[in-house]
């Protein structure tokens, strides 16, 4: 079980704003590491900064021993490296069956390919009856469900995750979370930014805590879901 | 001549602008900028229809192939020169637009050097018997334009919902962050757009070749403009309102020539686009898209 993923050192700015001061974190083979904080601390820039969207300033950025800083964004996902982005982004005047198309852009086996719809669908089989419809028409969990799918069209190793559980009912956030361990279940490696810090430490492996740009704490997630600190800074008392 | 007459040749007339629109449209919905060179591109297409047929002296099919091959080329080459340093450094929107009213100029003026600012007169390219109808009596280059037209817009609509390439456009135009996520190179496809947009200018200008056969380097002027209202028209980013536009804008000008005055028919063309943008100010087929959260 090496690293997978490395960041060490890591500034971004935004002109003269610090936004990530100076992070370092891992995530090793199989994982589901989560990356929790509030509002603005930085957990979707870093998340651009590995997925070649944003420059970082310093620092280095290693997944399966390539260096990300020096890849262009449309290339990271060629490494393995896929991302379901903050707020989904699926594509909404495009069917659901052509988004996930466009998740396998940079396939060529087409014969496989056939065969993936099939997987994704048999995990997400709401996708599966609606796969002609507009993506734009789609419920909120649907479409979070179908940014997913989308994201494991190429068949990465590892998948990041901004926030999967924004604006969506508890029911369908615990739905979203099951398919997640599923997915890594799978052999997916998984690195996981959220808000809903609960559910997150509920599903990882490990955790760490972002404070305003810098990292506060790390570790095990069981032992950072009972630490007094984070209980009553994101866990509600 | 009938009313019925004056629709069909307004159609066939509309079939022109409609093929420019397409590229005014496919470009502003990749990378929300106006493409002010994309009028003299149907200029450049018509000038090699005229080096290859009547300077060099070569057969029609050879004309038209060059002219497609170089104007898709040329688009590309348009694309990568001047906007995509611009486009890949998040430029302004106005710096984009300045430098499309920059590469007009350019062409007009490389086109002036080059063969002189004087008219030259085309030989008629396809003639075939007119259709007859009854009392109506469609012209062939009517019949041509409106053939055409309408299988380049099918083509063009089978290849953005059914080829790789096309779905990869209409997911950059939709959300180029998301594209690229996928791996979708965004130049490639931004470059792949222009050209495609640039080739149908080139048929559109051999249409217009056929249909009014004089050429001048400032002819892209005023036919850029007017196509460029009939994307408006009909909803920019929409290939179905490029073609809708491009033939309502024919027709109306044929029937304001008919039965208002031809020295109004700009004005009525300029005075429905102002009616439109009022009542439906994303033109007649757009759409907006809300986000849902």
């Amino acid at each position: 079980m090496g690293v997978m993923l490395s960041v060490e050192n890591l500034d971004v700015y935004y002109d003269s704003i610090h936004a990530i001061k100076n992070i370092s974190f891992e995530v090793n083979e199989g994982e589901i590491v989560t990356l929790i904080g509030a509002n603005g601390a930085g957990k979707t820039t870093t998340l651009h900064a590995i997925s070649g969207l944003v420059k970082p300033k310093n620092g280095e950025i290693n997944f399966c021993s390539n260096n990300l800083c020096n890849t262009v964004a449309h290339k990271i996902i060629r490494l393995g490296l896929a991302q379901v982005p903050e707020g989904r982004r699926i594509f909404a005047k495009m069917t659901v069956q052509e988004n996930l198309e466009m998740g396998a852009y940079i396939r060529n086996d087409n014969d496989k390919i056939v065969d993936d719809f099939e997987r994704v669908f048999e995990r997400l089989p709401r996708l599966k009856e609606r796969r002609r419809q507009m993506a734009g028409t789609l419920s909120g969990g649907e479409q979070q469900m179908l940014a997913i799918g989308r994201a494991l069209m190429c068949n990465p190793k590892m998948l990041l995750l901004d926030e999967p559980s924004m604006g969506l009912s508890p029911l369908l956030v615990n739905e979203i979370f099951s398919i997640i361990q599923d997915v890594n279940k799978s052999g997916v490696t998984i690195l996981l930014v959220e808000q809903n810090a609960k559910k997150a430490l509920e599903i990882a492996n490990r955790a760490y805590v972002l404070e305003t740009g810098s990292i506060a704490m790390s570790g095990d997630a069981d032992e950072l879901a009972n630490n007094k600190k984070v209980q009553s800074a994101y866990l509600g008392g | 001549m009938g009313f019925f007459s004056q629709i069909v040749n307004g159609l066939g007339l509309g079939s022109i602008y409609a093929l420019i629109a397409l590229g005014y449209s496919m470009v502003y919905g990749i990378v929300q900028l106006i493409n002010f060179a994309h009028g003299d591109i149907i200029m450049v297409g018509a000038y090699v229809v005229y080096v290859i047929l009547v300077i060099m002296n070569l057969p029609i099919w050879l004309a038209v192939l060059g002219s497609i091959i170089f104007c898709g080329i040329a688009g590309v080459l348009i694309q990568r020169i001047a906007y995509q340093r611009l486009l890949n450094h998040d430029a302004p929107r106005i710096s984009l637009l300045i430098t499309a009213i920059g590469v007009s100029i350019f062409l007009q003026n490389l086109f002036q050097l080059l063969f002189g600012s004087d008219a030259k007169s085309m030989p008629k390219m396809f003639s075939f018997n007119s259709l007859k109808f009854g009392t109506l009596e469609i012209t062939s280059s009517t019949t041509l334009n409106i053939v055409v037209s309408i299988l380049m817009m099918a083509g063009l609509q089978l290849m953005v919902s059914k080829m790789k390439i096309g779905k990869a456009m209409r997911a950059t135009s939709e959300d180029a962050g998301a594209a690229k996520l996928m791996g979708i190179n965004p130049n490639t496809t931004i470059a792949f757009t222009f050209g495609v947009g640039s080739a149908l200018a080139s048929v559109g200008a051999i249409l217009y070749c056929n249909t009014y056969p004089q050429i001048k380097p400032i002819m892209g002027g005023l036919l850029g403009l007017k196509a460029f209202v009939a994307a408006v028209l009909g909803g920019i980013g929409s290939i179905p309102g490029a073609m809708l536009g491009g033939y309502l804008l024919g027709v109306s000008e044929s029937l304001t020539n008919a039965y208002i005055s031809s020295s109004l028919t700009d004005a009525v063309v300029f005075g429905i686009l102002i009616i439109v943008l009022i009542v439906k100010p994303t033109g007649l087929l757009g759409k907006n898209v809300r986000e849902k959260v």
